[in-house]
């Protein structure tokens, strides 16, 4: 029951882009076109599971025993660095069509601050193995969740009449503003 | 005198022309994030003109010995050790904001702002023109977190750096502290600074 309630709060409630304000930059960047916009959601919600999988223990089983908690910035941000680099290659090498889909997506991921964001977080939060990867998976999801509704929106705002200032980025904030407000209705959902 | 200028230009460009925020739309996160309160802000854009300043002038000093196929890790290590350094210290000596802010102290690592100027500045320029460079961004960083914040405080809490601003009059508009208005503010203001600067041009 635990878990479902991670799950859905990191899905809808304290969705990542809408109320953490993580990974804003590929929001405003990918989500002019729906087929982009899936698979960077996918890429996104495929690292933060390893990353889920792989900080944890870094965390718990090295750098806490060893009173090395200092060491977390560096730590978590080279080896997720490092990580999606090999998560690459393998894909290469592979799997031809999940390389196409994903593949140009994963080394923009590294810098994206909701795959380091959602280590600390996790951290933070002080959730163990099984609830930070179901934690990692929710954050994911409703990252591409925030990403694909965004995208749709654009693909028809394409056809509205803008004014010229507005048109872009100032455009999509906006819109962005009145989707975090509906989405805050799900605050409710669980007490 | 051209020289001058140019140096000059350095510091300017970074404050209005090339505002890493509102022109650049580079570091959306934390500029989203912590504009809640002014007081967070103000915690935020300090600790970004240290991180940036320090990482720039390390990385100018040292840049031509990081190979280039290394030089992205390279820069990130430097950076999270500033960041480091600037998180310790707020937990330390003001726990209140570091607890405030929460992870987005860390999360300097990952701002755009700061990796892009070291690629784009700090890489091939010389210690003295990284500096103003790093002080003129972080500058424009810090002036678009002070507006946003300002908007977001008064009008939705009626307050300035905690000072009451506007009279028991005043309806609180809760949604402007809470994420909505983030994005609604960021967006009017980009909006309206992009409208400045296209009629500046043809003026």
């Amino acid at each position: 029951m635990d878990l479902l309630i991670i799950f859905v709060s990191a899905l809808l409630i304290n969705n990542f882009v809408l109320s953490y304000f993580l990974g804003i930059c590929p929001f405003l960047g990918v989500s002019n076109k729906l087929s982009s916009a899936v698979s960077m959601g996918m890429a996104v919600t495929f690292v933060m599971t390893i990353t889920a999988i792989v900080t944890w223990p870094i965390y718990h089983l090295i750098l806490a025993p060893y009173h090395l908690e200092f060491l977390e910035i560096v730590s978590f941000i080279l080896v997720i660095a490092s990580l999606v680099q090999f998560v690459e290659m393998f894909i290469r090498k592979t799997s031809e069509a999940i390389y196409d889909a994903l593949g140009i997506y994963l080394p923009l991921i590294t810098t994206n601050c909701a795959i380091l964001g959602f280590a600390l977080i996790a951290v933070l939060k002080n959730y163990t193995y099984i609830e930070t990867i179901v934690f990692g998976v929710g954050a994911g999801l409703g990252f591409t969740l925030a990403l694909v509704i965004m995208a749709g929106i654009r693909e028809e705002l394409d056809f509205a009449d803008v004014p010229e200032s507005l048109k872009g980025p100032g455009i999509t904030l906006l819109v962005a503003g009145i989707l975090a407000l509906s989405f805050m209705g799900f605050a409710g959902l669980i007490k | 005198m051209d020289e001058n200028k140019s140096y000059l230009y350095d510091f300017i460009k970074g404050l209005w022309k090339e505002n890493p925020v509102l022109v650049q739309l580079l570091g959306m996160c934390p500029t989203l994030a912590v504009t809640n309160a002014v007081v967070n802000a103000v915690a935020m854009s300090v600790a970004v003109v240290f991180v940036l300043t320090s990482s720039a002038i390390i990385i100018s000093a040292i840049r031509k010995f990081i190979p280039g196929q290394v030089r992205i890790a390279s820069y990130i290590v430097v950076i999270a050790t500033f960041v480091t350094m600037a998180d310790r210290y707020l937990a330390a000596f003001y726990p209140a904001q570091s607890k405030a802010l929460g992870p987005f102290i860390p999360l300097i690592v990952v701002n755009c702002i700061i990796l892009g100027r070291m690629e784009a500045f700090a890489s091939k320029n010389s210690i003295f023109r990284s500096i103003l460079d790093a002080l003129g961004m972080s500058f424009g960083f810090a002036i678009a977190l002070l507006l946003m914040a300002s908007f977001r405080e008064i009008l939705g809490n009626g307050t300035w750096f905690n000072m009451r601003v506007l009279g028991s009059w005043w309806d609180n508009w809760m949604v402007m502290i809470l994420p909505p208005g983030a994005f609604l503010t960021l967006g009017t203001i980009v909006g309206f600074s992009k409208f400045l600067q296209t009629k500046f041009k043809k003026a």
